[in-house]
């Protein structure tokens, strides 16, 4: 069933990993923002630093890291339909679902990759120490990226050229970071945003990471993880029907 | 025998643009069979119907006797594709993808042999991006051919590319053929259609306008020749509007041009020289093309 999905996997890898402006924006930048606000955090006078800089940042770099999957995800899916690469795959015995799985995969690798390399520069600069478990926090990070991907691939789906994909993901993606409870706590926005803010899966996302962090369990966060994987069903569902190969 | 290939009132449209409106054609096994036609025609919708990348709005398409939609499975490994203006990744490399293709199938040939067949030993490593043209095309047939189909179907092959390397590849395809496959391709170019093809269907404004062989074609639609005779004898133009299959001439200095319909054209005129002791220094004659046929078929030129 699905034939090659090894092969095609391991293949896109070294392909992603052959541009390396990709790499960088990728894997760096997530890292980059990461150290930059480590160090904000540090000069900034004690309990004076907004909670960004501090006890919330290892969720920010966390997101971080799958929203620059998500956007790559984005222009990558655009640029093979555009080339049609998508097609001439799909004239293959290749499972369109393999294809697409095999992306899916390549992005959450380097989601887990980008994580660990911010887990060792966290511990060096003795930064936040994660009260959680860091596996756990690892599964809380690879799931809420495969749910924001599904989303991914509905922009994907809808936009016409590569050129217009990147850029619409990347203001999709960062909007919804705005109204993630991330950088204003969701209740002292105005009600509409508020409202706006619970339906996407961003607060949510935001408010797992939270409670693993910090060592709260599973099932204490039982309904962001039910809230999410219905946004993953719907989400996958919906690009099933728009998914345009040309 | 009965045909590899079977279509039948064939029709597609995309919303309002009738790109197939009613097709129909066969192909036997082992031949060369070309839809030719300008861009638009629908060649290329007709193409992928039949490689069921499409599904058809009506009519009846057999591959082999299969559908090629309901049965892609089982048509898969038993067909070969190359897709018009199509691409792979940038950064794979030739072998990669030969290697990725031949993975997908149960009795792929032996990669590293068919890159030395199509001239690609020496790009193994290279990336995708960095291939010229012809290199792309001669990958995306290996690529058509990694699992050995008995049907290959080239979508505009020789298109963007140099006559040099054209020819390299018309080679190729003789050579697919001389192995007992079947080719199917669409061209716009009616010199390859003529130099390649065993058969051509001509295409416009979605339906099929005629078929058969390129010389049948030819004799069918634009019987006329044209003869054009070098001589220093002023008798000429007079003998020749005499003669039989002649039905116009035009006299010039030093030369007169016949033209005239029949097989027997240039016989007759050769003949009725030499009756009369004309002395020749030059004979060209010229028949009609593809190109004319489809000039008189269409109303216009398959250029524009």
């Amino acid at each position: 069933m699905l034939r090659g999905l090894f092969k095609l996997t391991w293949l896109e890898t070294k392909i992603f990993l052959r541009e390396p402006l990709g790499v960088l924006g990728t894997v760096g930048v997530p890292i980059l923002m990461f150290l930059i606000l480590q160090r904000l955090g540090r000069a900034a006078p004690r309990g004076g630093a907004p909670s960004l800089f501090g006890r919330d940042l290892p969720i920010f770099a966390a997101i971080m890291v799958a929203v620059s999957a998500v956007v790559s995800l984005v222009a990558i899916i655009a640029i093979y339909r555009e080339g049609g690469i998508l097609k001439r795959l799909r004239a293959t015995p290749l499972r369109p679902v393999t294809i697409l799985l095999a992306h899916v995969l390549v992005k959450l690798g380097f989601t887990g990759l980008s994580l660990a390399v911010l887990v060792l520069l966290g511990a060096r600069a003795t930064g936040p120490e994660p009260t959680g478990h860091l596996a756990s926090f690892a599964v809380a990070l690879l799931f809420t990226t495969l749910c924001l991907l599904s989303i991914g691939f509905i922009i994907a789906s809808v936009v016409p050229t590569a050129r217009f994909a990147q850029p619409l993901a990347t203001i999709v993606v960062y909007a919804m970071l705005g109204l993630s409870g991330l950088f204003v706590p969701l209740e002292r926005l105005p009600g509409a945003l508020q409202v706006v803010g619970r339906l996407l899966p961003m607060s949510h996302a935001v408010s797992l990471l939270r409670g693993i962090w910090r060592g709260e369990g599973w099932l204490a966060h039982a309904p962001e993880v039910a809230i999410l994987a219905v946004m993953f069903l719907a989400a996958t569902a919906i690009s099933a029907r728009v998914f345009r190969w040309e | 025998m009965s045909p590899v290939i079977q279509v039948e009132g064939l029709r597609k449209h995309y919303g309002t643009v009738r790109a197939v409106e009613d097709v129909s054609f066969d192909v036997q096994q082992g031949e060369i069979f070309g839809l030719i036609g300008p861009n638009g025609a629908g060649k290329t919708t007709t193409l992928e119907c039949v490689e069921g990348l499409r599904t058809p709005d009506a009519g009846r398409i057999r591959l082999l006797g299969l559908d090629p939609v309901r049965d892609a499975d089982a048509l898969q490994p038993r067909v070969g594709v190359q897709l018009q203006e199509s691409h792979l990744q940038k950064r794979i490399t030739v072998w990669e993808a030969v290697d990725l293709w031949s993975s997908l199938y149960h009795r792929p040939v032996d990669g590293t042999r068919l890159l030395e067949q199509l001239g690609l030993q020496d790009k193994r490593g290279a990336w995708f991006m960095t291939l010229s043209g012809g290199q792309k095309q001669r990958l995306f047939i290996a690529l058509a051919l990694i699992h050995d189909p008995e049907i290959l179907f080239l979508d505009e092959l020789t298109t963007g590319l140099d006559p040099q390397a054209r020819r390299a590849i018309w080679d190729l395809v003789r050579g697919i053929r001389q192995r007992g496959k079947t080719v199917v391709l669409t061209t716009h170019l009616m010199e390859e259609a003529e130099r390649l093809c065993d058969r051509v269907a001509i295409v416009d404004h979605g339906r099929v306008i005629d078929i058969g062989t390129p010389e049948s074609l030819v004799r069918r639609h634009c019987p006329e020749r044209a003869v054009m005779i070098t001589t220093d004898d002023t008798r000429a133009a007079a003998l020749l509007a005499a003669c039989g299959s002649v039905s116009h001439v035009d006299a010039g200095v030093r030369t007169v041009s016949v033209r005239g319909s029949g097989d027997h054209l240039l016989d007759d005129v050769l003949l009725c020289l030499s009756v009369n002791s004309v002395h020749v220094t030059g004979v060209q004659s010229q028949s009609a093309t593809l190109e004319d046929v489809f000039l008189r078929l269409t109303g216009q030129s398959i250029r524009n």
